[in-house]
């Protein structure tokens, strides 16, 4: 069964996640879709499988067009997707799980379990997927969980299997013997489609491969010719440029040492893996990498959201691996989240309130029991003059601003305290050109004054443009560090996608 | 987002201008008048189905308007009957405000009722001036030490609200049920479950009583509207109150800035109980004298509806519960006037709850009165 | 998500909440076996006499007579030793099956003393735990059923006192059964109208609970008042007798209890048996379990979430319904204003209790009328006790087992949010 999309493009309000794009779709091949976070791979996955309708373009079955409502459609057409996120019961076991939609039945609409476990287990025999059918998918380590989503899309008949970042969570032996399954389920005759956004694998697997960037198919590769150079400039290959005017290095004493951190996620799992480094005053450094490998939990480990396993936080000569996030805010750590309506900003908080949201037990804001609006006020619409915050009034909610003045507005609180260190995740996320360009400025001016800044982004131009020196995290440790001068394009982009340089 | 010529505000530009947008008036002005309306119509078609006849109907509401408006008497009466499901609605709104659900008001008015009514015919011979705060005080106290055991076991074991509340209030029944049928609450001399009367000494001072000595009007309300400023006071004027509505509109935010949620809401709890305990003592200090199962009145579930319908703001709270007090003292009229039971203003309240807490409701049955999207959920 | 305070060892906090609950459990029993013996035992005097039979018994059983004290004391020295067991290692495998052992012994205790140098009709007594238990076991389904597909129903209370209501009014028009089967119409209407509210315009699910009891508490006491108190023969619905199961019910005790009850009490059992059955044996259940623990899973299986929330909502509403109906045509035959009174919210309790699974709600029941069918008979004995505290037991055993004290209550997982499909 060949699969076409054609011209498929999709939009979700102002942001276009698909643009026009074209891809086919084998049997008895894998096609790696490699791109980074963001590039729309999933989306495209999604509008394949049913789960999105796309804003145009077609979808094309052994070159007859087909129309998909919802999900169901899509599978009754034989194409199965195990999601990057499991969609699993939790408290269900693996036969439960499987057959969720297509149970077997008996007499009174007795539900089959034992005629389900049976079929998981033909199923698993016959692709080497050994699982317990009765197991319960939360007490399963998630290599595991990973086959029950296999055999689900299996148990439906798919013939086309799409797999979205599978081997994000597994460890290296899950790794390898998922590549395992993915050769024999090729050479069963499926035709198989593997995202990712790690090179090494890919080459490894794929047969052919699509490069997608900023929701465009940017280039093809053949995995035997191709080298990891030419793939990674092109996910990730923009025009770099060094527009922020920089004065020289000019650093100070230590602000800012990590020692041996490690860090664990929800799952339990080791995300961070013994990293080690240090801040100075009056430099910037960046942490460049992939989303997913550490540095959401680094960061939360170092401004104090989230406890490390071990190691060591020091700042300011002081030990903070224990300490609060407000005690790190008194000494001056300052902090711009990477989900700022999450956890940096209340959307339904007026800009004022917003300005003053982890400050407003200072002495100047609160006399202990009342809050002294005026000076927050006066402050409120000074961050906004400062930092050029566009609202009507300081009494607009957050919600109504735009995204890059919320930015701006949560950079310019941290920026207009008494800082020593700032610490900046994914500072330009969803923020417009104009804005980004000032809040890079800003946060150059605060280096040359003598503070310390810490920025971790995926944007690795924003890295380039702005580190002194830059440190790429993949799996959970540092695996390369450059400086200005040694930095560049190719190198990162090999040590982001795990290879080593 | 408009600039004049000269380019973006100034700071003292900026400190001046309040902008309300066409969708937050929308939420807070239209829906809840017309979920009203509609209430009113229901109730007016339940009237027709129980086979009251247009006339009556007729006669219904417009005893329901004279009974809470017409006069000076009824003005007392909506004033009276909104004094303590006010009360209980500032507590309520103050929960909602931090993201928490008392519907353990009920319990919480019971318990500060029967404190209150025990100090209030204890002690004679005290002063009006210590004996009537004092017992006053004591009510708001039990009632807010009722309410911090749910806060206490939700920050500490993370027991949802909703279900120790509710368990709180069955308690609180059996309890005062008790405390009615045995000394030394029950008056002496009674076989039914009924209190000691309150002396003179604790009972809140009529207020119109040179108008007319009938008029019930108390220095309740007195109460009700010092402890709408109170709670304005604390919400928009406070550190504690910034901390309240950060933590109910962003938990995770506000946690990270430092907010310490476990002790936010147990005080939260534990304020919103004692506003709660004091309408139980307000209840029988101001126009009961005296305790006796079901004093409450539903107070504790009617706050809810006056909380939502006030959209948990201080203000708004004092016209819903003017609103509800309008509903009963009318109601009463109605009962008498024109023949209808007042149990179909219970109908009505519990239809305006429905149709408040719906807004996508409202929007669909009335599209011609919304023209903005909706606004952000609370 | 939300962030712990604490680094989460999952295997190691699950061990240390299971020790925990463990020695709190044992210092539970050693308590108990103090308050035992001290109170229970030094206050007692005679025998405690248990009536075993009832008129009309087929095999007249004699009584059973227990020596209070001796009786007693055996027992608080059984609740020491289970008490201690708790602090040596490896208890925790059993440490909640000997919590409940003792803690029923306690209560059998309890009923000893209060009967000392009295008697009691044992019989009489689980016959009434059984009628009672009734609209708390089927209570507690309506709850299992809403809450098993993530809504939470806390207008339980309503919609009994709507089947109440419409039985008694139907049931007095057209008959008893014509009644029940409008109660149950009634009831799922009620049940459509939460989940309208719920689902499709995101009331907040508490909230539109509360509503609907408000809403069907005020209905009932205006039509009671308005137009029942005047037209008399509107509100005299027959009651359903008693039906006597051939053979079974001559079994002595077992026969009274089970099997000498009227339809109401069978067809609880029914219910609650299909009930069960649905929930773990079809294919039915499994979805609707599924929407109710991991609701976008099922969405993306092709399961229909919005329409399996509807139906099972729905279904609870019916079972509410025939269960208010017990109310009037099961019991008194007329309707009173709140006659309920406050029986959804312990079916509320018992669904907790019961662990979110009907046959657990139904024991939860059970231990729910008993204490009620107890509370009654106390006071015929006169005992100090005062009923209103034991009116409170269920309650507050709620509050214990919902803060976690005595293990842990999970509800489905996706209980309490609206489901909106991007």
């Amino acid at each position: 069964m060949e699969i076409e999309l054609r011209g498929i493009t999709k939009r979700f309000g102002a942001v276009t996640a698909n643009s026009d794009v074209n891809l086919t779709i084998r049997p008895g091949e894998i096609l790696g879709l490699l791109g980074e976070n963001g590039a729309g791979k999933s989306t495209l996955m999604n509008v394949l499988s049913g789960l999105y309708r796309p804003d145009a373009g077609e979808i094309l079955i052994d070159g007859k067009p087909v129309n998909f409502r919802d999900a169901k459609d899509a599978i009754h057409a034989g194409i199965g997707m195990v999601h990057q996120h499991f969609m699993l019961v939790p408290v269900f076991t693996v036969a439960e799980n499987v057959v969720l939609g297509v149970e077997p039945t008996g007499r009174f609409d007795h539900l089959d379990l034992a005629a389900a476990r049976r079929q998981v287990s033909d199923i698993s025999g016959q692709h080497g997927l050994s699982v317990d059918p009765n197991a319960i998918i939360e007490e399963m380590p998630v290599g595991l969980q990973q086959r029950v989503e296999i055999i689900k899309v299996l148990f439906r008949s798919a013939e086309v299997i799409i797999f979205d970042e599978p081997t994000a969570v597994l460890t290296p032996q899950e790794v390898t013997e998922f590549f395992v399954i993915i050769r024999s389920l090729r050479d069963a005759g499926k035709a198989l489609v593997f995202i990712t956004h790690k090179l090494g694998e890919v080459l490894e697997v794929a047969d052919r491969i699509s490069v997608l960037r900023g929701g465009k198919v940017v280039g093809e590769g053949d995995p035997k010719t191709a080298t990891d150079a030419d793939l990674a400039e092109m996910m990730v290959g923009r025009s770099v440029r060094f527009a922020v005017n920089k004065r020289a290095v000019n650093t100070g004493a230590a602000l800012l040492e990590v020692r041996d951190m490690k860090v664990l996620n929800e799952r339990d799992e080791i995300t961070v893996d013994g990293v080690s480094f240090e801040v100075r005053a009056g430099e910037v450094v960046g942490i460049a990498g992939v989303q997913g490998n550490g540095q959401t939990e680094l960061v939360e480990a170092i401004t104090g959201l989230r406890p490390a396993l071990t190691g060591a936080v020091s700042f300011l000569g002081h030990d903070v691996t224990g300490a609060s996030s407000r005690t790190r805010h008194r000494l001056g750590m300052a902090h711009v989240p990477e989900d700022r309506q999450k956890s940096g900003m209340v959307t339904d908080f007026t800009v004022a309130e917003n300005a003053v949201l982890d400050s407003y037990y200072e002495k100047r804001f609160s006399s202990g029991v009342t809050m002294r609006w005026p000076a927050v006020n006066a402050e409120a619409a000074k961050i906004v003059d400062d930092f050029d915050v566009r609202t009507a009034s300081i009494f607009s909610l957050g919600d109504h601003l735009s995204g890059g003045n919320q930015q701006k507005l949560v950079v310019g609180r941290e920026l207009s305290r008494d800082i020593k260190l700032m610490v900046a995740s994914q500072p330009t996320r969803g923020v417009d050109v104009g804005s980004i360009e000032y809040i890079h400025d800003r946060l150059i001016a605060a280096r040359d004054s003598g503070v310390g800044v810490l920025i971790v982004s995926t944007e690795l131009d924003e890295i380039m443009s702005l580190a002194d020196r830059i440190l790429v995290m993949f799996r959970g440790r540092i695996v390369a560090s450059f400086t200005s001068e040694t930095a560049n394009v190719k190198d990162i982009g090999l040590a982001m996608a795990g290879v080593a340089a | 987002m408009s600039f004049n010529e000269e380019g973006p505000p100034t700071t003292s530009e900026m400190l001046q201008r309040v902008v309300v947008a066409r969708g937050q008036v929308e939420d807070v002005v239209i829906v809840p008048v017309l979920a009203v309306a509609l209430a009113l119509v229901l109730g007016g078609i339940t009237m027709l189905l129980t086979g009251v006849d247009v006339p009556r109907i007729g006669a219904a509401f417009s005893a329901l308007f004279s009974g809470s408006f017409g006069s000076i008497s009824a003005l007392s009466e909506t004033l009276t009957a909104a004094t303590p499901v006010t009360l209980t609605a500032l507590g309520i709104a103050l929960g909602f405000r931090a993201g928490l659900f008392n519907i353990g008001a009920e319990g919480q008015m019971m318990l500060g009722g029967m404190a209150a009514v025990a100090v209030g015919f204890s002690f004679p011979g005290l002063p009006i001036f210590i004996h009537l705060p004092l017992a006053l005080l004591v009510g708001a106290l039990v009632g807010a030490a009722w309410a911090a055991i749910a806060g206490w076991l939700k920050a500490a074991t993370g027991a949802h609200e909703v279900i120790t509340t509710i368990m709180l209030n069955l308690i609180a029944t059996q309890l005062t049920g008790y405390l009615l049928r045995n000394p030394p609450i029950q008056k002496p001399g009674r076989h039914d479950p009924i209190s000691q009367s309150v002396l003179d000494s604790a009972m809140l001072p009529k207020l119109l009583t040179w108008l007319d000595p009938n008029l019930r009007l108390n220095a309740g309300y007195i109460i009700v509207l010092l402890m709408v400023a109170l709670v304005y006071w604390l919400l928009f004027r406070t550190t504690l109150g910034f901390e309240f509505r950060a933590s109910g509109l962003n938990p995770f935010a506000a946690r990270y800035a430092g907010m310490r949620s476990g002790l936010i809401i147990v005080v939260v709890m534990a304020i919103s109980g004692a506003l709660a305990g004091l309408a139980g003592g307000v209840q029988v200090l101001g126009v009961l004298g005296r305790a006796s199962p079901g004093f409450t009145g539903g107070g504790g579930f009617n706050g809810i509806a006056v909380a939502l319908l006030g959209r948990s703001h201080p203000v708004g709270v004092l016209l819903a519960g003017i609103l509800f007090g309008a509903l009963e003292a009318g109601g009463r009229q109605m009962q008498v006037s024109a023949g209808v039971r007042i149990d179909l203003i219970a109908i009505i309240q519990s239809l305006i709850i429905a149709f408040v807490a719906a807004p996508l409701l409202m929007r669909a049955a009335f599209p011609w009165a919304f023209q903005k999207k909706a606004a952000v959920t609370r | 998500m939300t962030m712990t305070a604490t680094a989460p060892d999952r295997s190691a906090s699950l061990d240390t909440i299971k020790r925990r609950s463990t020695l709190i459990n044992g210092w539970v029993l050693i308590g108990l076996a103090v308050f035992v013996a001290a109170v229970l035992g030094l206050g007692s005097v005679g025998d405690a006499t248990f009536r075993l039979a009832l008129p009309g018994d087929v095999i007249a059983l004699p009584n059973l007579v227990v020596p209070a004290a001796p009786y007693i004391y055996i027992v608080a020295a059984l609740l020491a030793f289970f008490g201690g067991r708790q602090f040596v290692r490896g208890a925790a495998r059993r440490s909640s099956l000997f919590l409940g052992l003792g803690l029923f012994l306690a209560v059998t205790t309890f009923l000893v003393w209060a009967t000392a140098g009295k008697d009691f009709s044992l019989t009489g007594m689980l016959e009434a735990t059984v009628v009672r238990a009734v609209p708390i076991a089927l209570g507690g389904l309506v709850g299992v059923l809403s809450e098993r597909v993530a809504v939470v129903n806390i207008g339980i209370e309503g919609m009994l006192l709507s089947g109440a209501f419409t039985g008694a009014i139907v049931g007095s028009l057209l008959g008893g059964w014509i009644g029940l089967v409008a109660a149950v119409a009634v009831g799922g209407i009620m049940g459509f109208i939460l989940g309208a509210l719920v689902i499709t315009y995101r009331v907040d699910q508490i909230i539109a609970g509360v509503a609907i009891n408000l809403f069907a508490l005020g209905l009932t006491s205006y039509v009671t008042s308005q137009v029942l108190t005047v037209h008399h023969e509107f509100n005299e619905a027959p009651i359903f007798d008693g039906i006597d199961i051939p053979l079974l019910s001559s079994i002595p005790i077992v026969g009274r209890v089970f099997f000498q009850q009227n339809i109401f009490v069978y067809g609880a059992a029914i219910i609650i048996a299909i009930g069960t059955y649905y929930l773990f044996h079809t294919r039915w259940g499994l979805r609707a379990r599924a929407v109710g623990e991991h609701p976008e899973a099922a969405d993306t299986l092709g399961l229909n979430v919005y329409r399996i929330r509807y139906i099972n909502v729905t279904i609870g509403g019916m079972v509410a319904g025939f269960a208010g109906a017990w109310f009037t045509l099961g019991s008194v035959g007329r309707f009173d204003i709140n006659m309920t009174n406050g029986r959804g919210f312990i079916g509320l309790a018992a669904m907790i209790f019961g662990r979110w699974h009907p046959v657990g709600a139904l024991m939860a029941a059970l231990v729910f009328g008993f204490a009620d069918a107890l509370q009654q008979k106390l006071a015929i004995l006169q005992t100090p006790i005062p009923s209103e505290f034991l009116a409170m037991a269920p309650y507050i055993a709620t509050l214990v087992l919902v803060a976690g004290l005595i293990g842990r209550a999970r509800a489905p997982a996706a209980d309490g949010k609206p489901y909106v499909k991007d």
